[in-house]
């Protein structure tokens, strides 16, 4: 079949390398990492085959579901999800709010706002590390020493060495990297609104106010949408902040991505690979429907 | 999807701007001030932080002292700029290269795909570009066990080869996401004329749309130099503090730092942020387009 050859060959051999890779390395490993879970490899020695190492199927998954540290992980995670998308959405939808009509210096606040998102969350976790310093009284540096020369004593406190919400505070860094990144997207969603849409509510006499609650806002919400997935999903993966503020060792601050480094680090490989698993599980959760539904939307327009 | 579009722009703001109507003049500007101030606040809060490292790089560590935190150093001193460019030089130019072939291949694969995936529609396309894209969200935790054994076993070098080669890998489906959305909307017929003088598709391909892509080559090479250039969860797994890029050297000198110096890593931050921020300052148009294509690789 040469016309056939002549007609699919060039793009699949385009495109292939890439297939290929993507076969390989996401979907081959998906699957090698679900079977390292589902083995007894905890030491080294089992890691690098110099003793067999046998099936114990889901095992590994119910102890880890089944105990405090883990479940502590787990939790950590739901509470800086939680933080961190409230915050990002709070002020990246202000921003993008003050700065949807004409202002003055509009690049400028822009800008400055969105800056830290360039910024390595281990750079911007050396100075958030000083910032969220845990002394307060004399010895404060750091925001606590800000809150005292401000007259905002009562705001000291211990940050992330909270042993219930530490990990919250880690989640202040957070917001600061990434609330410009919402706000481009709201940004970007209102200016895609059409202005006849504005004009029409002028028309019928609505205030500023009223025409922002009930007419543009809810054209927000796909944007809304987007922009709750894009940070749930890099909160679910929170690693580098963590590392670059606190430590892998500390209890109040581990997340799951933290435990799976732990365990590799003790060559704990099926437990890691099982804490890995259950991130994938957890991410797929929250993408999949999303994909399905964007989809789906897609295809109706 | 909207989370995965290319605008470039947030559009010019809409010229038809309400102009103050004349019988509410002082309440127009009571509000316009309101808007001012709180867009100042925000400001200064950004800032607080750059503030912080810009200072403190400077300080003398006895200058560093608890009560002092927020003052200007009394004496300016650039040590700490010395001492941070002596730990991190060497992995400074390793990143350098590390990301300038990571950026460029990942960039030319996805053009690749997005020119095949956009406009040479073949049997099962779509699933194929799901498939690719299903690459982009998930947590790389969940790979990162058999990647290293894999690695290992190919017996690819720790280091800046381990690197160049994941961050190609797993740039492949933020790159073919914006090629295939740009290659979308270029027009029909200049494929089409290409084809009727007699040109095949890998010829069209070398001839015709490459040559088109560069404001999507400029957007995908900084994204992907940005999310190579601070990634650290690949730098962790993959390299040591002798072979490492910048990301890993400077969470090292902080942690060596910690109580002692925190000026020297202060400066340190800011080496290490100063390409990355740099390229935001001069290309930010671009960089933006980065972002609106899906920021969604964490």
């Amino acid at each position: 079949m040469p016309r056939q050859l002549r007609r699919w060959g060039p793009p699949l051999l385009l495109i292939s390398p890439s297939a290929i890779l993507m076969a390989v390395f996401v979907y081959g490993l998906l699957a090698a990492n679900a079977r390292t879970s589902m083995t007894d490899i905890h030491t080294a020695a089992q890691a690098t085959g110099r003793e067999p190492s046998s099936w114990v199927w889901l095992d590994n998954y119910i102890a880890l579901l089944g105990s405090d540290a883990f479940q502590h992980s787990l939790k950590n995670l739901l509470l800086y999800t939680v933080v961190f998308l409230t915050g990002t959405m709070l002020f990246g939808f202000l921003w993008a709010w003050l700065l949807d009509r004409p202002v003055r210096f509009e690049g400028v606040f822009r800008s400055i706002y969105l800056f830290p998102m360039a910024v390595s969350f281990v750079a911007s976790g050396v100075v958030w590390r000083w910032l969220l310093n845990s002394n307060q009284g004399e010895q404060a540096s750091g925001l606590n020493r800000l809150f005292q020369i401000v007259g905002l004593d009562f705001l000291q406190n211990n940050w992330w060495n909270n042993v219930n919400v530490g990990i919250a505070a880690i989640a202040i860094p957070a917001i600061w990297q990434l609330s410009g990144y919402v706000m481009a997207l709201f940004l970007a969603g209102f200016r895609g609104i059409p202005e006849e849409l504005r004009e029409a509510g002028r028309m019928d006499g609505a205030s500023e106010w009223k025409l922002y609650r009930h007419v543009l806002f809810p054209q927000l919400s796909p944007v809304a949408l987007s922009a709750v997935i894009i940070i749930g999903h890099m909160s679910l993966k929170a690693f580098d902040l963590i590392m670059a503020i606190s430590k892998p060792s500390n209890y109040q601050t581990k997340v799951p991505a933290i435990d799976m480094y732990v365990f590799k680090s003790s060559f704990d490989y099926a437990n890691s690979a099982a804490v890995g698993a259950i991130l994938l599980v957890i991410v797929a959760a929250l993408i999949i429907p999303y994909l399905i539904h964007t989809t789906r939307t897609e295809k109706v327009k | 999807m909207s989370a995965v579009r290319t605008d470039t722009t947030f559009g010019a703001p809409a010229k038809a701007a309400v102009k103050p109507s004349s019988s509410a003049p002082s309440r127009f500007r009571v509000s316009r001030t309101l808007k001012y101030l709180a867009l100042l606040f925000f400001l200064v809060i950004v800032l607080i932080p750059v503030y912080v490292l810009f200072v403190t790089s400077f300080k003398g560590s006895g200058d560093a002292a608890a009560v002092r935190a927020w003052n200007l150093p009394e004496v300016w001193i650039l040590d700490n700029w010395k001492g941070a460019w002596e730990a991190l030089s060497p992995a400074l130019w390793r990143t350098v290269q590390m990301v300038v072939p990571a950026a460029v291949i990942s960039s030319f694969l996805g053009a690749m795909n997005g020119f095949v995936l956009a406009r040479w529609r073949f049997p099962k396309a779509d699933l194929v570009f799901t498939l690719i894209l299903f690459g982009m969200f998930i947590p790389y935790q969940a790979v990162m066990i058999p990647l290293l054994q894999l690695m290992n076993g190919a017996g690819v070098p720790s280091g800046v080869p381990s690197l160049i080669i994941l961050h190609v890998i797993y740039g492949i489906p933020i790159t073919t996401l914006i090629f295939r959305n740009y290659y979308m909307s270029v027009p029909e017929e200049l494929i089409e004329a290409a084809r009727v003088d007699g040109a095949g598709m890998l010829r069209t391909f070398f001839w015709v749309v490459l040559p088109i892509s560069i404001p999507s080559f400029v957007v995908v090479l900084i994204w992907q130099f940005t999310s190579a250039w601070n990634d650290f969860l690949f730098a962790v797994f993959f390299s040591s503090s002798q072979n490492g890029p910048v990301t890993l050297a400077l969470n090292n000198l902080a942690n060596g730092a910690l109580l002692t110096n925190y000026g020297i890593s202060m400066a340190g931050a800011l080496l290490a942020s100063l390409p990355t921020l740099l390229v935001y300052i001069l290309l930010g148009r671009y960089f933006i387009g980065g972002l609106m294509s899906g920021s969604v690789k964490g």
